[in-house]
């Protein structure tokens, strides 16, 4: 049995990300690093690979920028890597992405679990996981913070899931696609072994018909990125004892009508 | 008849803040169609259903068997598919919680439909097409996004990015029913239990938070004998006897900076920031939290920031509007006692 885990290459934390006249964004010379909800992701691919899943297979979806975050991946402990790449295929767009990452899980073959991080911090969205699991066809268990159960020869999986009033925790049959968050586990980092082996790695690429999927038609398109609105830059120190603070602040609330 | 659909969440029987707001957001997309706008109520009981009416949809439709009176996603989204197709829908909305995202991720994917996701802000073009306003790598810069194609548009809107309609007092909505689709023994998953944490306002919904960082260890307050971390006790502690109180005295919620989460002084939950908790309140008090960049990703969007930290060198207080240099065990009891004398209490 096999776990597919999905991750990408996304600017580095510190990064500054700027658009320019084009509407085109960048973010110079920064390094990229595993889009940060992936590690927990990956963590979980290499923990449920070694409890009984077999082998854990890290999967990227677009240009060669997100080989770096597979070779973390690989680094980490993930055992194979592949990357799809197609220039027929736009991985901003949900749909698209979906459509492509279903083929490449029935690719690897054999796979009863999907994991990905919550979401991509660079599309902002989670809506290509779900996507994922429609066009499986499996059940989606996302916002994952606990698999308490899984059980592979039953072919079942019990997890607790954050919502936003509180915890549900819900089973299912095998196989599903999970989201998970950060509480999941604690990542480890890449062993310097696990940093010479990962460097020395071919990365096998597919194509749309490597994965024998026609191109799928994107249903979004970003027509252009924008800096964000200036923010007021007007700065106030409130000084004096703790009660001259509190009186001062509380006035300049009320003045805001945030009060 | 092609209308706006859009999905009142419900917790416990009534609807979630956020659905009114992704109601007044179908409205703005009905009234540019020119066509009616339609609530849909999943699970039965619900005070949602007359409230619907009375927030200005035209028609208000509720589905509800046993297989839906939980929320699961598989029922659901068959459920919103098949009534999606039915009526040959114009727009599907929903607010961006947990549930909606993937709900209607799932049935736009399930009909090759465009999802705008998590928008801030709409337009629609003089021939019809929605473009969506979106926040981008780690809210650092924005997307307009446009659909392309699709016979169904899905959209999800992040909370407090629009805001909700006027409760009327009566509402003139026609009623409908519509059966859920998808039999029990068609049905993968299963809910076990629902523990919820009771008392606490919601982060994405707050309009004002009252958040703690690593300098709620600076507590005073000595921990007990048996305390077997002092730091973390006096961190708990602080969030629970000077955070919260402030935090209810503004009818706010409390967050926190993914150094005290880690270092375990309160939960999960409440971190904001890029692997939590993504805000825009009117008001954010971050009291000793130093603003490392992957915590401004979460609140950055904030109307005011106040910043209460006894380094005055620290990087929160460039976000800031008001910046208060000291001791927060000394400043936001002061601050609590003040507001509490404002409102007579």
């Amino acid at each position: 049995m096999t776990v597919v885990v999905f991750t990408r290459s996304t600017p580095d934390t510190a990064a500054k990300v700027e658009v320019n006249a084009q509407g085109v964004v960048s973010w110079g010379e920064a390094a990229t690093v595993v889009n940060p909800w992936d590690e927990y992701a990956l963590e979980e691919a290499i923990v449920q690979a070694k409890g009984g899943a077999g082998k854990a297979v890290v999967v990227a979806i677009g240009a060669d920028m997100h080989n770096d975050a597979l070779k973390h991946s690989l680094a980490m402990g993930l055992d194979e890597a592949a990357r799809v790449d197609d220039s027929a295929l736009d991985a901003t767009d949900s749909l698209s992405y979906a459509v492509a990452a279903a083929a490449a899980v029935i690719k690897v073959g054999g796979v009863d679990l999907v994991i990905f991080g919550k979401e991509s911090i660079d599309v902002g969205t989670d809506a290509h996981i779900v996507g994922t699991a429609r066009k499986l066809g499996w059940t989606m268990l996302s916002y994952v913070s606990r698999i308490t159960a899984i059980d592979y020869a039953a072919r079942t999986i019990t997890v607790e899931r954050m919502l936003e009033e509180g915890k549900q925790t819900i089973t299912s049959a095998l196989p599903v696609v999970i989201s998970v968050l950060k509480d999941i586990n604690e990542p480890r980092y890449p062993s310097f072994i696990g940093i010479r082996k990962a460097s020395k790695a071919a990365i096998p690429t597919w194509t749309l018909a490597d994965l024998g999927v026609p191109a799928p038609t994107a249903r979004t398109r970003i027509a252009a990125y924008k800096n964000l609105p200036v923010r007021d830059t007007r700065f106030e120190s409130i000084d004096g004892t703790p009660e001259q603070q509190a009186v001062k602040l509380v006035d300049r609330l009320i003045e805001e009508k945030v009060l | 008849m092609s209308g706006v659909i859009v999905w009142i969440e419900t917790h416990d029987g009534a609807a979630i803040a956020a659905s009114w707001e992704a109601l007044a957001a179908g409205r703005m997309l009905a009234d540019s169609y020119s066509v009616p706008l339609a609530a849909l109520v999943i699970g039965g009981g619900s005070s949602a259903t007359t409230e619907a009416g009375r927030y200005g949809a035209d028609e208000v439709i509720t589905a509800d068997d046993a297989t839906v009176s939980a929320y699961r996603l598989e029922p659901y989204a068959a459920l919103l598919t098949a009534l999606v197709k039915g009526r040959g829908a114009r727009v599907v909305v929903a607010a961006a919680t947990a549930r909606g995202r993937e709900l209607l991720a799932a049935s736009a994917a399930d009909t090759d439909n465009p999802l705008l996701a998590d928008v801030l802000s709409m337009t629609v073009s003089a021939d019809g097409v929605i473009q969506a306003e979106r926040a981008a790598y780690a809210g650092k810069v924005l997307s307009d996004t446009v659909v392309i194609g699709g016979e169904t548009q899905f959209v999800t809107v992040r909370s407090r990015a629009f805001a909700a309609p006027e409760l009327k007092a009566d509402s003139s909505a026609s009623g409908s029913t519509f059966a859920p689709v998808l039999p029990e023994d068609q049905i993968a998953s299963k809910v076990i239990s629902f523990d919820a944490e009771t008392g606490t306002v919601n982060l994405n919904d707050a309009a004002i938070i009252v958040s703690g960082g690593r300098g709620m260890a600076n507590n005073p307050a000595n921990p007990p004998a048996d305390a077997t971390d002092a730091a973390a006790w006096k961190a708990q502690e602080g969030f629970r006897s000077i955070l919260q109180p402030l935090a209810d005295a503004l009818g706010g919620a409390v967050g926190a900076s993914r150094a005290a989460v880690d270092a375990g002084y309160i939960p999960y939950a409440h971190q904001v920031g890029q692997t939590g908790k993504t805000v825009a309140p009117d008001l954010y008090i971050a009291c000793g939290i130093s603003g490392a960049i992957q915590h401004q990703a979460g609140m950055r969007t904030s109307r005011i920031i106040v910043a209460i930290n006894k380094d005055g060198d620290a990087p929160i207080f460039k976000m800031a509007r008001y910046g208060l240099v000291g001791d927060l065990y000394q400043i936001v009891p002061a601050i609590t006692a003040e507001i509490r004398k404002r409102q007579g209490k």
